[in-house]
């Protein structure tokens, strides 16, 4: 009886015991990371009594005032603006492109989509965002220099750059979304004597409609999140953009450039993980929206 | 406008449009390797990197992304084929499922730069490890853990079909059936998992900057200690990455040939994303016949 204990513990416990802890850790990382952000983030409120409509609605950033020239002052509504406008930006000029791309998969030539457009997508998911950003800097921007003049570091350089960074994820999952699509629909129109371009545009994309979106969210998502390659070509001014050839900075480049500069557990280094904290409940609020999306798109 | 005109307009723009994506993506890595094929030689590729004068080379970087990359594949594809096996075949619908569901999305949809502020608070603050190649490979591993698990649970789904109730009905515990009969056959799909997270931690910077740090030590392949700080090995030295360089090379440009310097490592990132995707398209491919049966 014994022996079939230990023996039923080795070939089934043992294993067992091993997956459920991988689960559990998951849980266990995905709350850490909540907790050691949110009680480092907090600090700039709780210990050095900051206030919140202050660091979120001011767009002073100021953090090396002296109290004679009116004290530090962390208001990060410039990098909020920065982050929205950037990621706004590149969904705008991604999300058609990627449904032009999303349909010719699936309806114009299957056999060029799964061919030559699906793994030229995966390959653009692979190129580092590094890359992105190197070519940026070394393309677009003297590009936009000598079109437009100025700098070229500008908004719309960041634009630009997220814009190719996130096609891919909203092509594949627009992709999967108009794949999903009863074909009956597809034959109904069809059979009602529509042409192909018709029955894209009346029935295939309005069928659609919370796959897309759910994949606009999610490239708004990336874009927001996005670092480095941003860093590299907005300029990372501490002012508001005048107009789209305009520099400014967003939440992510101002972390990346300072977190170095700034002695931790100083205000200034708290008001950076203030940041962070406000990106991480950024990415929450994305969660959500996209669930909301779901079960939206499944009540229909 | 006639339907069928509109119908046959469409279509050009449709044609118009994906050709110019194609064309945009075959631009892209071509100017970059192009670039980059000037500083492309031996030198460059395994010298180490110079301060101030010209000629670096970026050997101790490159050899730490790829050190990195197996330190922190060590580390992901056990918890996330462990977490894989789990939500595919022990889990039972329930609040510890959903929660568990939840944390991956959660985890997913960080931005690398807050997984790599993660990592500097835990991993390199709190727990005293400094910037190094443990911390970084640490973090990776909180960046990866979400889609390797996935991976994972698609694989071993996949193949249990049809074979698991088999396998119980001749006697074989769960566990048993997990390790001999399906994992075995999942293999191939959870690899083809690993090669693409492996070129996307290669690639990774933003999450790396504040944990394997910004600079590297000189590379001493004599020692094959751990723990020791002047050991190639170690775990515990500053290891910037090639991403990293690239990054570094731009904001500071401290070299006077940076911008060469930065071209050729570009051009090096994307040629092993392009191996690492057409290995992963291979074994793909490959899966797909063994399963079909098709040549």
């Amino acid at each position: 009886m014994e022996r079939k204990q230990i023996a039923r513990i080795k070939n089934e416990y043992l294993g067992k015991t091993y997956s459920i802890i991988c689960g559990l850790l998951i849980v266990i990382i995905t709350l850490s990371i909540i907790f050691f952000i949110a009680s480092q983030g907090l600090s700039l409120f709780i210990k050095n009594h900051y206030p919140i409509s202050k660091f979120l609605f001011s767009t002073i950033w100021k953090p090396d005032a002296g109290p004679e020239a009116g004290g530090p002052q962390y208001g990060v509504m410039i990098f909020i603006t920065g982050s929205v406008l950037v990621s706004l930006g590149a969904v705008l000029i991604s999300t058609p492109v990627a449904i032009a791309l999303a349909i010719f998969m699936n309806f114009i030539s299957p056999k060029l989509g799964t061919r030559v457009l699906q793994p030229a997508m995966e390959l653009f998911v692979g190129i580092p965002s590094v890359v992105y950003g190197w070519v940026g800097v070394t393309l677009l921007i003297p590009l936009l220099k000598s079109m437009f003049g100025g700098i070229g570091f500008s908004l719309l350089a960041g634009i630009i750059v997220l814009s190719i960074m996130i096609l891919p994820t909203i092509t594949s999952i627009s992709s999967d979304a108009i794949r999903a699509i009863p074909i009956e629909y597809v034959e109904a129109s069809y059979g009602l004597g529509a042409t192909r371009w018709q029955t894209i545009s009346r029935v295939v994309v309005p069928a659609a409609k919370s796959g897309i979106l759910t994949g606009v969210v999610l490239g708004l998502a990336r874009a927001f999140g996005e670092a480095l390659a941003v860093q590299m070509v907005i300029g990372n001014s501490i002012n508001l953009p005048k107009s789209l050839l305009g520099t400014t900075s967003t939440l992510t480049s101002i972390l990346t450039m300072d977190m170095a500069n700034t002695v931790f557990k100083t205000e200034w280094n708290n008001a950076l993980w203030s940041m962070a904290l406000l990106l991480l409940l950024i990415s929450f609020l994305f969660i959500v929206v996209i669930r909301i999306i779901g079960r939206r798109g499944e009540v229909k | 406008m006639n339907v069928r005109t509109k119908d046959k307009i469409a279509t050009a723009v449709l044609y118009v449009i994906s050709s110019a994506i194609v064309l945009l993506l075959v631009m892209f890595i071509g100017y970059i390797i192009i670039k980059g094929s000037e500083s492309l030689n031996f030198r460059f590729l395994f010298g180490s990197s110079g301060v101030g004068g010209e000629g670096g080379g970026i050997g101790p970087q490159l050899f730490n992304s790829f050190y990195l990359l197996i330190i922190s594949l060590l580390i992901t594809v056990p918890l996330g084929v462990g977490a894989g096996i789990y939500l595919s075949q022990y889990a039972k619908e329930g609040w510890f499922l959903n929660l568990i569901r939840l944390s991956i999305e959660t985890m997913a949809s960080l931005p690398s730069i807050v997984v790599g502020l993660f990592g500097l608070l835990v991993f390199v603050i709190m727990l005293k490890m400094g910037y190094s190649m443990l911390a970084g490979a640490l973090a990776i591993t909180v960046l990866n853990l979400p889609a390797m698990t996935r991976v994972s649970e698609t694989a071993i789904t996949t193949a249990a079909k049809g074979v698991k109730e088999a396998s119980l009905a001749l006697g074989a515990t769960e566990w048993q059936t997990i390790k001999k009969v399906i994992l075995p056959s999942a293999i191939p799909q959870i690899l083809t998992g690993i090669i693409l997270a492996a070129g996307r931690i290669f690639g990774e910077a933003a999450a790396l900057l504040y944990t394997a740090g910004m600079s590297t030590t000189k590379l001493n392949f004599k020692s094959i200690n751990l723990l020791g700080k002047s050991s190639a090995f170690g775990l515990f030295r500053p290891s910037e990455t090639l991403a990293v360089h690239i990054w570094k090379l731009n904001s500071e440009g401290m070299v006077a040939d940076a911008v060469k310097i930065a071209n050729g490592s570009a051009a090096v990132l994307v040629i092993m994303v392009l191996i690492f995707n057409l290995l992963a398209r291979y074994l793909g491919r490959k899966l797909y016949y063994s399963y079909t049966g098709k040549k």
